[in-house]
């Protein structure tokens, strides 16, 4: 009973969304339900600032500093795609209750995953997380798009999961435990049988992170859905997966590293590079911010595969930085709006400085510190990874990270050419993005502060990392 | 022994060959019906393993309501051409390699492995003895207090899927007859009683 | 070991036999029955006319709906059946668990139920 304390925030979370689920039923204020998840989640973050640490349920469920940041991540991100959802719900056609609901599921599913360790906790948060993604990736049901988007990501998620469990059951023949502890105590490191399982998960994981070879799914399913669910795909899962991932790999076959850093490796290469070329050919702004998604999984790899304090340290920094800067591109992509229309394009951008200035220079900056150029947050996040893979000597993977970063800047630059320098076009609204301002602001300043005073971010992933390494 | 082993060549035979099928027939109607035979003979597998239970769950869930609902899914579609051979052939090759690769790995596996499980530790503490119960009570006796968090967990999934379903196909349709029940059994405003003079008509 | 195939020799026979005879008579059929096809014999009944087109046709969206709500409930029934054999033994806390879970299932019938999932309209 008293372990019921160690799961006290999803627990919440979970009251709440019911609570929600019915009133919406009776009450029709689709606004009033969002405030009240946000404030809800909120709260949630509160509650895991005051838990204990401890591991529960057979040691099955761990909250550790490490689960605490993560979740405290995950939380920013479900929360910014609420305010998001606000301010676009009436003109993408999603203007149902159940969208906060469901994010607030899915919330739980990655908080489950973040905290789990053991293969059964992870599956089950995962699929928790999965299936409230796929409806919400469909929701809008009136667009060819969106439907498309639901179904391949439904079929590919559920390709994933079976490979998941496939490596799951491998895992757990060879070393007769689900836990990753017991694992890690149990390992033969001659078994194959254990690398195949190995590899099949981190298969799995990877279509959760949209990592390359497994990314297929990522330019079509951010396109199609939603932009309010476009972000939230872009923010939380994200960093959910990764935290499953280093968990899984840390705790459990942290002996046999030099098994899956290979894999890892060449995960990680080929993500940057896929991205970095893939990205130079799209048009749909969409579209570039998946392979920019899956070019900045690929950097963030770099610092799985290192397994090394300042490896682990840099991943984390890293996360936190793409956090804030894919809320400020999101919420920039929902100000694109003109006669409740939304821009997707590219082109649509052209000249857009004559009648917004102050948005377009925030815009630049995001893309500048996304591009990696000093002295703004992006750059400090890649400079951290590529520190952290020279030290522990993958100095090959540092430079392949580099020559990536400056061929990703073409494309990144060139919306900040396209938006100095092109034939005006008409003026966007103004007046639609009241709530995005609460994100596009401080996620701004954040961005541009970062060099003046990176001490909080890096003391937070140290504190994250004490309970991994 | 050896009828252990007749039994289970046969099940899985039919398993192989049903799902073969599934893939390879072109009415997808009959894909669904050996769908279910080789859930039927998975069931047959789990017997053997001495997992009645779940042998008995794979029966009620997948051929009891899974397939309908692929039946229902395969209907809805409409399927009325049937696949052009032709795009499968130029598939093959590529099977091929997966297949070959696939295979490969068992191999290597099946060779480098000794099956020697014997210093494995299982849970340092085994949660309760199960010696001399059925495995429906060796599950019951762990699933709802021991592994409660996977309990409730899958609970909430099952909760999201109905919330997802209801989500994405209900919509509400204009313009349809509906009963309503308290209203037909309300005496306010359906009924009126008029009181008519004799000698006069009344006005509805 | 073999302990599980001698409990179910009677069914096991039962398919075998089940199997057999069902074979035998198709083959039977096969063999035995006189069979002389002519056009004539194999066309459409003589009033009739060729069929259109396929005897199938679509399903509403709401046939698939109950489907998935039954299958729903149809897992949660399964976690009924081990709570069920193992109910003497559980206590207090089992009991709980269970209700819990079936709580939450129970709120989704309530949203169901009022969002109009179960009306054929």
């Amino acid at each position: 009973m008293q372990s019921l304390v160690y799961i006290l925030p999803e627990i919440f979370l979970f009251i709440v969304a019911t609570v929600l689920l019915v009133t919406g039923l009776f009450l029709k204020k689709i606004k009033l339900i969002n405030l009240l998840a946000i404030f809800s989640l909120l709260v949630a973050v509160f509650l895991i600032l005051n838990q204990p640490f401890q591991s529960a349920f057979l040691n099955s469920f761990v909250v550790d500093e490490f689960s605490l940041v993560l979740k405290v991540m995950i939380l920013i991100g479900s929360i910014a795609s609420l305010i998001m959802f606000v301010s676009s719900k009436d003109d993408l056609n999603i203007n149902i209750y159940e969208f906060p609901i469901l994010i607030i599921f899915s919330t739980i599913g990655m908080m489950v995953m973040v905290s789990a360790n053991d293969l059964l906790a992870m599956f089950i948060g995962l699929e928790l997380q999965s299936l409230s993604l796929y409806v919400l990736a469909a929701l809008n049901r009136n667009s060819l798009l969106s439907s498309e988007a639901g179904i391949k990501y439904f079929i590919l998620g559920a390709l994933s999961s079976g490979l998941l469990l496939f490596g799951i059951s491998y895992i757990y023949g060879f070393s007769g435990n689900t836990n990753f502890n017991l694992i890690a105590v149990n390992i033969n490191p001659e078994s194959l049988g254990l690398i195949i399982g190995i590899v099949f998960v981190l298969a799995g994981l990877a279509f959760k992170v949209s990592a390359v070879p497994f990314h297929m799914w990522t330019p079509d399913v951010y396109q199609g859905a939603p932009t309010p669910i476009t972000g939230f795909f872009a923010l939380a899962p994200k960093i959910a997966a990764m935290g499953l991932l280093v968990r899984f790999l840390f705790n459990s076959f942290g002996e046999i590293y030099i098994d899956w850093q290979q894999i890892i490796f060449f995960i990680s290469i080929a993500s940057m590079m896929l991205a970095a070329f893939a990205a130079i050919a799209q048009t749909n702004l969409k579209r570039l911010m998946a392979y920019s998604s899956i070019g900045h999984i690929g950097y963030a790899l770099i610092g799985v595969a290192c397994f090394t304090d300042e490896g682990l340290r840099s991943l984390l920094i890293y996360l936190m930085i793409y956090l804030i800067m894919n809320i400020a591109v999101f919420a920039f992509l929902l100000s694109l709006k003109r006669n409740d229309g939304y821009f997707e394009n590219i082109s649509d951008l052209s000249g857009m400085h004559k009648n917004h200035p102050l948005r377009t220079m925030l815009i630049a900056l995001i893309m500048f510190s996304l591009a990696g150029i000093p002295p703004l947050a992006g750059f400090f996040g890649k400079f951290y990874i590529f520190v952290a893979a020279i030290e522990s000597e993958m100095l090959f993977l540092a430079i392949i990270g580099v020559v990536a970063s400056v061929i990703s800047a073409f494309y990144y630059l060139r919306i900040v050419k396209i938006m100095y320098f092109d034939e005006p076009k008409e003026e966007f609204d103004g007046s639609s993005i009241q709530s995005l301002n609460l994100l596009y602001y401080p996620s701004s300043i954040l961005i541009i502060i970062f060099f003046i005073y990176p001490s909080p971010v890096i003391n937070i992933s140290e504190y994250a990392i004490q309970s991994i390494i | 022994m050896t009828a252990q082993l007749l039994t289970f060549y046969l099940f899985s035979g039919v398993i192989l060959i049903s799902s073969l099928m599934v893939i390879s027939t072109k009415n997808p109607v009959h894909s669904v019906l050996f769908l279910i035979l080789s859930f039927l003979n998975a069931a047959g597998l789990f017997v053997i393993l001495h997992a009645e239970f779940l042998a008995m769950i794979l029966i009620i869930v997948y051929v009891g309501a899974v397939a309908v609902l692929f039946l229902f899914v395969v209907m809805m579609l409409d399927f009325k051409t049937s696949i052009n051979k032709d795009n499968i052939l130029q598939y093959i090759p590529i099977g091929i390699l997966i297949g070959v690769v696939f295979i490969a790995e068992l191999i290597i596996v099946l060779i480098n492995t000794k099956f020697d499980l014997s210093n494995i530790q299982v849970l340092p503490n085994p949660l309760s003895d199960f010696t001399g119960k059925s495995n429906t009570e060796a599950i019951g006796s762990v699933l709802y207090t021991d592994y409660i968090l996977y309990f409730q967990l899958s609970g909430v999934i099952l909760l999201v899927a109905m919330i997802g379903s209801i989500v994405l196909t209900l919509r509400e349709r204009v313009g349809v007859k509906r009963q309503v029940v308290s209203e037909q059994l309300q005496r306010q405003g359906k009924i009126d009683l008029v009181d008519v003079k004799s000698g006069k008509g009344v006005d509805i | 070991m073999d302990i599980a195939i001698a409990d179910y020799l009677p069914i096991l026979i039962f398919m075998f036999v089940a199997l057999a005879i069902s074979c035998l008579f198709v083959l039977a059929n096969f063999l035995v029955a006189v069979n002389n096809p002519d056009p004539e014999k194999n066309s459409a009944y003589e009033c009739g006319f060729e069929q259109f087109g396929d005897s199938r046709m679509k399903f509403d969206v709401r046939f698939y709906l109950v489907t998935l709500l039954f299958i729903i409930f149809d897992l949660e029934v399964a976690f009924l059946f081990p709570w069920a054999v193992t109910f003497g033994t559980l206590g207090l806390f089992g009991f709980v668990s269970m209700m819990v879970f079936l709580a939450i299932l129970t709120i989704g019938f309530i949203y169901e139920w009022k969002k109009g999932a179960l009306e054929w309209q």
